[in-house]
């Protein structure tokens, strides 16, 4: 069923859906065999409407965007059923008939907008490359450029159209590639988890203008995201996968006030955004006159990075200025914050893997600012920490066993027997099974590597355990268990947390006490409650703000659309 | 990106369940998951056992090696023995590699010549291995000044080609197995010291390193016990690509003629005076000259191999 | 920037006097007197000769000064042109060498040339292919080529162009004809180590988003992979550049002597067995030179080509 060219120019404003897929079975091949990723998938999209596609991974979410631009890798098959895009074919469809669908009718935003650009080219090249697939010629192009990265919301669009990707931030370089999606003019937009890489207030201020340009030009939108609550503010509907099939879809109101079906449910009530129906509800209320004695002070702390440029230049960057901190005993704290706000700084400082330019560290009464590590490593057992990437923190090597008592045996403590039998003992813990004592970690994903983690951190009974974004590379029901771990370690074994994260909907579930970082600087602190509910400084007032938290979806009537957020407001070059 | 498989209710499910489908960059298969300690290596070997080319490329190399060792298993014959009355003789079942002007079995020669170029081979190997992986890792462990000197001295070793090297040392000294493969294996070295240090520099940034030390690991123990275990696989598939460099070379400098003194039958020397017959008989120095070829086909063969499973 | 050339000029400088340290050592502190060896090896005793003539001879050459005076006299001799004197044929080296370089400049450069433009080549169909089977083969080529003994292709080719077709002379350094046979010997290995670098650099940019990014905007393969992934490829495999040269200069040592060129490779060759160390020391000296030069030249090319580095932002 191979569409020619003439039949798909022959239909000039098709009255029916621009993206009609019926029965698509998807698979990759690996080990000559057919694995598939999306069975029997339904899905049609209106002119001008914007869809969500909600999923964990492994749902088969990516796997439709490339398969709807016609874009799978080398090793994809589409195995059966058929998909329509502007009433043109795809399955089994040449690649010339895919090459005009693509760009002119279907245009991509792509994931990660940091290596979604090529480093050699300029930026003004690439967004011209487009522009002349639509048939654009000499003089026309360069004002064309100029026009469609004001139009995305790039300021000073003249120097950045002579600039290369590298230059510009992470939000510019989104806007550039939603420059170029739109330059092709296309019917719909397939957007891949376009701001899962961003900040979560460059974040906000990207999809409200991608999807108020979408609204004004009348363009459909696929909106593939892992967040429920995104979905749910930005769609008209709402596509909720599972291992690739289809288990609930609906209006957003629907789907978020009576979901039928499981697993929305339970993709509802780990998310901590919209668990408590859009409220940032934290978990524990604790008065700031009545906390405890600190285990860990931190004050006046500053932290000077120096930096060589390539050519051999060099520059100071300041990741710290004046940072002062505690971290009550017996409790939560945590550490928020954008990229850059210097909160991982901050805590390699805490554990003494760095040390501050200026300030003073102050752990269990010892002063370690400036001590040699020689000299800290009796302080190492009383403080742990648990890395963000699970994949990246356990030696790829060692079994689970070993990797759980190499601080024993770092610390040369008990015997063999002796410290299998701790393993053990913290496996349970942390509620692994102990038949994976033996196994490497490879065997094992990501959220029980998470748990391997805290086991081994907790190997040495330490009292205090340092945490970088320990959930923020898991998926959503995951996070909710390591975080229920977490909090019932601590209230077992009485250990404190200082936690990093640059999400407040996690931290509001697991933190008694918060500073919110900025640029080096923390611009406010206090009990949780306190400062999400009331919060003093602007900065917080704007991440808290940013928050998907579906509130549009639940208060609004099922089938109507509220405005989007207010008028453009530009994001500040860096 | 997350791998967890997403509605499970509990471990068992999880377990039970096949391993993640691959997110769409994925395009290289992932090896079959073992368990245990072992797990890595047992499946590298179900692996390797399953590839037709590789066995054999391997079989190739170890008959060489043997036959080097023990060339009489092969061959009946004596590598001086000669046989005026079968001068010049293509290869036959009677003489596998045919005869030379003067009557000896070529296959016998080549076989009792390997020897020689073999000990040289390994000796250069162990040569760059042991220094090349001493700087890699002191360059790219301690950093710094320390670095850069080292990575000078590579470089400075890198500046003078390793033939023309090998070439001076026997202008003054002379041909000997030793101070070849003394030569050659300083050749080697900066392959060695780079990748060794690239792989090091890899490993001591991620986490796992980190969180060692944190746990209280001293740096000696970080090295031998973490990054040197997670570093050598590159080495390994370096080591047998030099293999074939270094027999490269040392059969190049005997057919230049700066080989073992006859009548020792250097594979190179025995392709050099081959090569006035050339006309008549080519299998005087075709057959020696495939012979060789073969070998280093092979080795790059179980190189490529090793690295793909690397990957 | 600056900064950075100056000091790649520095180490450049600096790695090049310590290989002339290092084969100055290999070649004069080893055990052999070159002029004894000469005698030697003309069947002359070095005991029989009256005692004054050795001396003189060795004066000639400057042998009787001390090894560290001999050192400098050499070095200042290199700095300014002067590459000592043949102790077989009692010329000045560089007038031996002068003969003989216009030859292995042309071969080099006929082999590099024929490398560059086959080993592209072949790393970019090798990309662009999508049957299997033909990608397959193409991607193991270069390994092939790369593996096999040049003095055994050079013989090959001898044997089947020269003595079976009779195409082309298996000697001597008679008109383009006779380039043929050694520039393919040298390019094969050459071109295939070029083609597996650019080939590993090209799978992997083709993985890169940006080339999906690309393609989205309805470019064809072929556009993407010239547009996209052929400047991106290449930048890294610029690195490669140095390794060949050197890779052609010890080939020409083989492939001279193979066709009877006379060229500096096949002087390599034959200083050696004669033992005439201040050519040997002049020659080694001049393949370190190239060698260092061209890495110099790549390294300041380098950020000039790659904007992540010349264009480096301070706002970021």
């Amino acid at each position: 069923m191979t569409a020619t060219l003439e039949s798909s120019r022959a239909r000039p404003g098709a009255a029916g859906p621009i993206v009609e897929i019926s029965g698509l079975d998807v698979g990759y091949v690996r080990h000559r065999k057919v694995r598939p990723a999306v069975l029997g998938l339904n899905l049609s999209v209106a002119a001008g409407e914007v869809v969500a596609i909600v999923g964990e991974s492994g749902s088969g979410k990516t796997t439709i965007a490339n398969a709807i631009i016609g874009l799978l890798p080398e090793n994809g098959r589409i195995t059966a059923g058929s998909a329509l895009v502007d009433g043109v074919e795809t399955v089994g469809a040449k690649e010339k008939v895919l090459r005009t669908l693509r760009g002119s009718v279907v245009g991509l935003v792509p994931q990660d907008p940091m290596v979604a650009l090529d480093p050699t080219q300029r930026i003004s090249n690439q967004i011209a490359e487009a522009l002349r697939l639509r048939g654009l010629r000499g003089d026309e192009v360069h004002p064309e450029v100029l026009a469609e990265l004001e139009h995305a919301g790039v300021p000073e669009p003249e120097l950045r159209a002579r600039q290369y990707p590298h230059e510009l931030s992470g939000g510019l370089r989104q806007r550039v590639l939603i420059a170029i999606a739109l330059a092709g003019q296309p019917k719909v937009i397939v957007a891949d988890e376009p701001t899962s890489a961003l900040d979560v207030t460059v974040q906000k201020r990207i999809l409200d203008h991608l999807i108020r340009l979408v609204r004004e030009t009348g363009i459909s939108l696929i909106l593939i995201t892992h967040d429920l609550a995104v979905a749910a503010d930005r769609a008209d509907r709402v596509v909720v996968m599972q291992s690739g099939r289809v288990v609930e879809e609906g209006d957003p109101h629907t789907i978020l006030v009576a979901p039928r079906e499981q697993y929305t449910k339970k993709l509802i009530a780990a998310a901590p955004g919209l668990a408590h129906g859009g409220q940032l509800a934290p978990r524990y209320v604790v008065d700031r006159g009545t906390l405890p004695a600190p285990i860990l002070v931190l004050q006046g702390v500053t932290k000077t990075f120096r930096v060589t440029s390539p050519t051999g230049g060099h520059y100071d960057f300041q990741a710290l200025s004046d940072v002062s901190l505690k971290v009550p005993r017996g409790q939560t704290h945590a550490l928020v914050g954008e990229s850059g706000s210097g909160k991982t700084t901050a805590l390699r400082i805490a554990l003494g893997l760095e040390h501050p330019t200026a300030g003073s560290v102050v752990l269990e009464g010892t002063e370690i600012a400036g001590l040699s590590w020689g000299k800290q490593r009796p302080l190492r057992r009383q403080v742990q920490i648990v890395h963000q990437n699970p994949f990246a923190s356990l030696d790829p090597k060692y079994t689970i066993k070993q990797s759980i008592i190499e601080p024993l045996v770092s610390f040369r403590i008990g015997d063999r027997k002796a410290r299998t039998a701790r393993a053990k003992e913290l496996l349970d813990q942390v509620a692994l099974p102990t038949a994976y004592l033996d196994r490497l970690p490879t065997e094992l994903s990501g959220g029980q590597r998470q748990r391997v983690a805290i086991a081994r951190a907790l190997a040495l009974k330490p009292n205090l355990l340092l945490l970088d974004e320990p959930v923020s590379a898991l998926d959503v029901s995951v996070q909710a268990q390591i975080l229920d771990l977490l909090t019932e370690l601590q209230r077992e074994l009485g250990l404190t947390f200082l936690f990093v994260s640059h999400d407040l909907a996690v931290v509001s579930q697991i933190s008694h006490t918060v500073s919110v970082m900025s640029k080096g600087r923390v611009v406010e602190d206090g009990p949780v409650a306190e400062v999400f509910k009331h919060p003093q400084s602007p900065y917080t007032r704007e991440l808290i703000d940013a928050i998907p938290r579906g509130a549009r979806a639940l208060s609004a009537d099922p089938g109507s659309r509220t405005q989007d957020a207010g008028p453009a407001d530009k994001e500040t070059p860096r | 990106m997350t791998v967890d498989i997403s509605g499970a209710s509990d471990e068992s499910a999880v377990l039970s369940a096949l391993p993640p489908l691959p997110p769409p960059d994925e395009v290289t298969a992932t090896r079959h998951i073992e368990s245990g300690r072992y797990g890595n290596l047992r499946a590298a070997l179900a692996q390797l056992a399953r590839k037709p080319v590789f066995i054999i490329a391997l079989l190739y190399v170890l008959f060489v090696i043997v036959s080097a060792i023990f060339p009489s298993w092969f061959s009946t014959g004596q590598p001086y023995a000669t046989f005026p009355s079968d001068v010049m003789q293509s290869p036959s079942l009677h003489h596998l590699f045919g005869t030379d002007n003067i009557g000896r079995d070529l296959w016998t020669r080549v076989l009792y010549g390997s020897a020689l170029t073999i000990k040289a081979t390994l000796l250069a190997i162990a040569i760059g291995l042991v220094a090349g992986l001493s700087f890699g890792i002191v360059s790219g462990f301690y950093g710094g000044w320390v670095d850069a000197v080292i990575m000078r001295i590579v470089d400075t070793l890198l500046a003078i080609p390793a033939l023309l090297f090998a070439l001076a040392i026997i202008t003054s000294v002379g041909y000997g197995t030793i101070p070849v493969a003394l030569a050659v294996g300083l050749g080697v070295i900066p392959g060695f010291a780079r990748t060794t240090r690239a792989e090091v520099l890899r490993v001591k940034t991620q986490p796992f390193i980190e969180a060692a030390r944190a746990s209280g690991a001293s740096w000696m123990r970080v090295l031998l016990r973490h990054i040197l275990p997670n570093s050598w696989g590159p080495v390994v598939v370096l080591a047998v690509l030099d293999a074939g460099v270094v027999i490269i070379a040392i059969a190049s400098l005997s057919f230049l003629g700066f080989g073992a003194p006859p009548p020792a039958s250097e594979w190179g020397t025995l392709i050099s005076a081959g090569r006035d017959y050339l006309v008549t008989s080519w299998w005087l120095s075709l057959l020696p000259g495939l012979f060789v070829a073969l070998l280093v086909l092979s080795l790059n063969h179980i190189s490529k191999t090793l690295q793909e499973l690397e990957r | 920037m600056t900064r950075y050339v100056i000091g790649r000029i520095l180490q450049a400088i600096a790695v090049l006097w310590a290989a002339y340290t290092v084969a100055f050592a290999v070649l004069y502190l080893l055990p052999s007197n070159p002029v004894e060896l000469q005698l030697a090896a003309a069947g002359v005793d070095p005991g029989s000769l009256p005692p004054g003539q050795l001396h003189a001879e060795e004066a000639k050459f400057g042998l009787d000064q001390p090894l560290i005076v001999q050192y400098f006299d050499h070095l200042g001799g290199f700095l300014h042109g002067n590459l000592g004197t043949s102790i077989t044929q009692d010329i000045p080296v560089s007038q031996v060498i002068g003969g003989r370089i216009g030859s292995t400049l042309l071969l080099s450069l006929c082999a590099g040339v024929v490398a560059l433009i086959a080993g592209t080549t072949l790393a970019y169909l090798a990309t662009y292919v999508r049957v299997k089977p033909v990608r397959l083969f193409l991607s193991r080529v270069p390994a092939i080529g790369a593996s096999l003994p040049q003095f055994l292709t050079g013989l090959f080719l001898i044997q089947f162009l020269s003595f079976k077709l009779d195409w082309l002379p298996a000697s001597g350094q008679q008109g383009w004809q006779s380039l043929v046979m050694p520039t393919i010997t040298i390019a094969l290995v050459t071109g295939s180590v070029l083609a597996q670098v650019l080939m590993r650099s090209f799978d992997e940019v083709m993985r890169q988003p940006y080339i999906m990014t690309a393609r989205a905007k309805g470019l064809s393969r072929a556009a993407v992979q010239l547009k996209h992934g052929l400047r991106n490829a290449a930048l890294p495999a610029m690195t490669i550049l140095g390794v060949i040269a050197g890779l052609t200069v010890t080939s020409s040592v083989v492939v001279e002597t193979e066709f009877t060129r006379q060229g500096v490779g096949s002087l390599t060759q034959q200083a050696v067995s004669t033992q005439d160390i201040p050519v040997v020391l002049a020659i080694v000296m001049l393949a370190a030179t190239l060698f260092v030069t061209i890495n110099l030249i790549v390294d300041l090319l380098y950020p000039i080509l790659d904007p992540r580095i010349s264009h480096y932002a301070k706002a970021a």
